[in-house]
């Protein structure tokens, strides 16, 4: 499943059985050009749009290309808040998920393997919400949200929202949403390889005195390690760069926007290529750093 | 390439000769096969026996053309095919997995190669030789529904049907059970002898090896170290590795002190060892001499010297295990490793024990010389390594299951 | 986690999975809502919704083409992901580290990025934005996911079964067309359903590059503002509906093959 994108193949393709031969020119060309073309000259594109500086005298949006590093230091500048704030929510969401999706996982993989029509069952539950519209899920939280809706009436009844407060448009609904949204691009990777894990192992550690807690913390945990690393990417990623939830007329406000909202904002409504280009390679970088060190720190640089 | 090689002509009833011509092959960094000459008759049950990494596999996967070697030709029926492809060759395998198409029923992966040749009855023919393994009731299921024995009839069914000039099988009864290897080794030899066809069988198993081919090569390092009928091999052993994986040996290292018409005498550190001349390859020098260990006798007081008969000892017995049929007793004598003894459990023999001083006897006819230079005793292997323990575990506790219930 | 434990871990997975279901059954619910105009507020059961889905006319024009680009869109990334996969796997060739990089960069890639990197580069070559780009950008998103996908079936083929064929007197080709694609077709029927899907639900590269023309999830991104008709609910319900008996169904038809096999 293409959720353990982020896990290394179990076997190793055995290089006894690889050879030179010009089809696999054949074979990777087509793709690879078409890589090329649409996503490493778009990444120079980007790179070179953040230099650019408005033609002066000139229409509204337009540019050309200069060397101007300063838009860098404009961006940090003006959206340091948002995007410190994606990857904070970023990072809050992916721990909720795991928090969620790691007991899920083991549940499906581990407790349910004697119940393999329940198993089965309980998987589609899990890849469910793929299947149906996620700005239309994210607006159903909207809306059970919503200030006459029962949620909200729990809440002022029990005290914590004020008269007059919403749950929407807070750090807690945009977080929420994507908590929701990412539990099951956590819980598959993790699944995956729990679903593998021997249980002789897990009996192996108990036979040689483990308390439960000791052989789960030290024989189950490491070998979902793959799963639980593929999952936080899965979900730390494009949650860092995701704007509907944050969006006003989802589950955020003003006060939410995060670093795709500015992104988006500049580039399709303000026609601010240069900024938004700057963003994107900030995010970009960012993401890359964290995701080398989160790698290596785990101990598999060979992941990717 | 033109396909001309696997016209119908090619597809003899009798099996064809073949012949490997210095063959080489090299992978990036190491070399599987270093200059290797074989010529198999046609019509014969040939092994290729050696450990894992030997060279076996990949001289098997040669001739199948499912690799090409770096030096050297390979003739088939006296056909120079070193630059065909696989599919152009008659030869056909049966693979260690069997390799059975899973997407396939049982009928259509038989009938799989008469459809690639264009053969009108294919399906016809396909049904037959299911029947020839007996499995023809199956013919609609898929490789998944059956057992592995019956997998195993299939491949070989699948590979029997197209009637190849030469049949290879690579260990394919390696992942059979004790029982069904019997079992299908009686069945592949009733086969060869009912259709005919040169059989090439590559193994690491010994046993296998010499109950069913006419002709075994040991194989090792990418040459073959030996080659001859199974008995021929196991009684004049050429080398200290042919000595030790073909069954055991007690090997003796020592300078030749006399030597007359008949025979050459070695002192091995203080043993004195007669060899026929016929049966030592080397008959002067820093030489190895052997016996296999149910060629020998013990006898608690000393024997006397006499022509004809080796005696070395006293030495001590160190280890005794009961087989039922035979003991195998260890003796310890200084200035050896430990030799090894069988004894048939005849009425006559009185078993010795835990600790008791020992003479060791064989017959000088029995003894054998071995080509090897210098001391071979510490390289040469005790144990067959590739065979995992397991497999060694399942098939000694298989061997202590079937005694118990015959008893 | 045994004794107690047992038991805590049925109860909190039941809750998770009763939680990831709460919008959808919401979003079921409210595509049989009487609404007017807004589909917030429930007014009443009716089945008018489902039998007029095109009365929203944009709602249906919006679903029309997001099946167009995500069928279009699967294809070209099937194909091409799938003579990759089989390259990476079977081949040793120079620049493998770089290819290998090539292929799971946009895997790390936030999809504002590879949106608004898109849209820079058409931007500059003076590209019209429309069905067409968007269609370009989908299949770049979901290439790398048929790569991944399809290379664990080629990797978990054995060998041995193309060699077989080949030493039975099959062609390259013939091996290729019945022995290999046949073995690897699950596989990438998996990865163009999971193409199909990531294409259709997408919103932010599609916003990016859609210029003027509408989406399913782009119409429903637009119309969040003032209030999503219940045809939306709809159509989506509708697609969820039928994904999720595709996949019962299949998940238990291979169920009962393997007890079957078992028996035997």
């Amino acid at each position: 499943m293409a959720f353990s994108a982020f896990t290394p193949t179990e076997q190793k393709a055995d290089a006894s059985i690889q050879k030179r031969s010009p089809v696999a020119l054949l074979l990777l060309l087509p793709g690879v050009i078409f890589l090329v073309l649409f996503f490493v000259t778009p990444l120079l594109s980007l790179l070179l749009t953040s230099l650019q500086e408005p033609v002066p005298g000139g229409f509204f949006g337009e540019y050309r290309q200069a060397l101007r590093w300063e838009n860098y230091v404009f961006v940090l500048e003006t959206y340091g808040t948002q995007t410190l704030r994606s990857f904070g929510y970023a990072a809050l969401a992916s721990l909720f998920a795991l928090l969620i999706g790691f007991p899920l996982a083991y549940f499906i993989g581990i407790t349910l393997r004697r119940f393999p029509l329940l198993q089965a069952l309980c998987l589609v539950l899990v890849i469910a919400p793929f299947f149906i519209s996620f700005l239309l899920r994210t607006l159903a939280w909207k809306q059970i949200f919503a200030i006459e809706g029962p949620v909200a009436g729990f809440f002022s009844m029990i005290g914590i929202l004020g008269p007059g407060q919403s749950i929407t448009g807070t750090a807690f609904s945009v977080v929420f949403g994507l908590t929701y949204n990412f539990i099951p691009f956590m819980t598959l990777p993790i699944y995956a390889t729990l679903e593998r894990l021997d249980l002789r192992l897990v009996e192996a550690g108990g036979d040689l005195y483990a308390s439960p807690a000791t052989t789960f913390r030290t024989v189950t945990l490491p070998l979902a390690a793959p799963g639980v690393i593929s999952g936080t990417l899965l979900t730390f990623i494009p949650a860092s760069g995701d704007y509907i939830n944050a969006s006003r007329d989802f589950l955020g406000s003003t006060e939410t926007a995060m670093i795709g909202t500015v992104i988006e904002a500049n580039f399709l409504v303000l026609q601010n290529y240069p900024a938004a280009a700057a963003l994107s390679i900030v995010l970009m970088a960012v993401i890359l750093v964290l995701v080398g060190i989160y790698v290596k720190r785990s101990g598999t640089e060979d992941l990717l | 390439m033109t396909n001309s090689a696997v016209s119908r002509g090619d597809f003899a009833e009798a099996g064809a000769d073949l012949e490997l011509v210095g063959i080489s092959k090299r992978f990036p960094g190491f070399t599987a096969i270093d200059d290797l000459d074989l010529t198999i008759p046609a019509g014969s049950f040939f092994a290729l026996l050696g450990p894992s990494g030997c060279g076996k596999t990949t001289t098997l996967r040669l001739i199948a053309g499912l690799e090409e070697p770096t030096a050297g030709r390979i003739l088939i029926g006296g056909k120079d095919v070193t630059r065909t492809k696989a599919f152009q060759r008659p030869v056909n395998t049966v693979f260690q997995s069997y390799a059975l198409f899973p997407h396939m029923t049982i009928l259509e992966n038989v009938a799989f190669g008469l459809k690639r040749r264009g053969v009108k009855d294919a399906t016809r023919l396909a049904h037959e030789a299911l029947q020839l393994v007996e499995l023809d009731h199956v013919s609609a299921r898929r490789p998944s529904q059956l057992s592995g024995g019956q997998q195993q009839r299939v491949a070989l069914a699948r590979a029997v049907v197209n009637r190849p000039a030469l049949l290879l099988l690579d260990e394919p009864l390696g992942a059979l059970d004790l029982k069904l290897r019997r079992q299908m080794q009686i069945e592949l030899k009733d086969i060869q002898s009912e259709v005919g066809l040169t059989f090439l069988h590559v193994t690491h198993d010994q046993e296998e090896a010499m109950t069913m081919a006419d002709t075994v090569a040991v194989m090792n390092k990418g040459q073959i170290e030996q080659m001859g009928a199974p008995q021929e091999l196991y009684e004049l052993p050429r080398t200290a590795f042919v000595a030790t994986f073909l069954g055991q040996s007690n090997l003796f290292t020592g300078q030749v002190v006399s030597s007359n018409a008949d025979s050459i005498t070695v002192d091995s550190a203080g043993a004195r060892i007669t060899v026929p001349k016929p049966r030592a390859e080397r008959q002067s020098g820093l030489v190895t001499v052997g016996v296999r260990p149910e060629k020998v006798s013990l006898t608690s007081t000393k024997p006397a010297e006499a022509a004809g008969v080796n005696v070395v000892g006293p030495g001590r017995i160190s280890d005794v295990s009961f087989s039922g049929v035979s003991t195998q007793y260890e003796v310890t004598i200084a200035g050896h490793g430990p030799i090894s003894v069988f004894e048939q459990n005849t009425s006559i023999s009185r078993m010795h024990h835990d600790g008791d001083e020992v003479w060791l006897t064989w017959s000088v006819e029995h003894s054998f010389g071995l080509a090897d230079e210098g001391d071979v005793e510490h390289d040469a292997p005790r144990f067959v390594d590739d065979t995992p323990t397991t497999s060694i575990a399942t098939r000694k506790r298989a061997q202590l299951k079937a005694e118990l219930e015959e008893g | 986690m045994r004794g107690f434990g047992k038991y805590t871990i049925w109860v909190y997975s039941g809750m998770a999975l009763v939680f990831l279901m709460i919008p959808i059954v919401y979003t079921i619910i409210f595509s049989f809502n009487d609404a007017r105009r807004t589909n917030i507020i429930w007014r009443g059961f009716t089945l008018d919704n489902w039998l007029n889905v095109c009365a929203a006319q944009d709602v249906c024009r919006a679903f029309g083409n997001s099946i167009l680009i995500a069928v279009v869109a699967t294809f070209i990334a099937t194909v091409l992901g799938t003579m990759i996969a089989i390259a990476l796997v079977r081949y040793r060739f120079r620049f493998r580290n770089t290819t290998t990089l090539l292929i799971f960069l946009p895997l790390t890639t936030p999809e504002v990025v590879l949106g608004a990197g898109l849209a820079a580069q058409f931007l500059q070559a003076g590209v019209p934005k429309g069905l067409g780009t968007v269609i370009i950008a989908h299949a770049l998103f979901c290439i790398s996911f048929v790569i991944v996908t399809v290379r664990a079936r080629v990797a978990s083929l054995d060998p041995a079964l193309e060699e077989a064929g080949r030493d039975l007197y099959g062609s390259p080709q013939q091996v290729f067309w019945r022995i290999t694609f046949p073995l690897l077709l699950p596989g990438i029927i998996a990865a163009a359903l999971l193409s199909f899907a990531l294409s259709f639900d997408d919103f932010i590269i599609t916003n990016f590059n859609r210029g003027a023309e509408v989406t399913f999830p782009s119409f429903v991104y637009t119309a969040a503002a003032r209030g999503i008709p219940p045809e939306a609910n709809v159509i989506a319900s509708a697609v969820f509906l039928l994904a999720i008996l595709f996949v019962l169904v299949s998940q238990f038809t291979a169920a009962a093959r393997r007890r079957r096999l078992a028996k035997l």
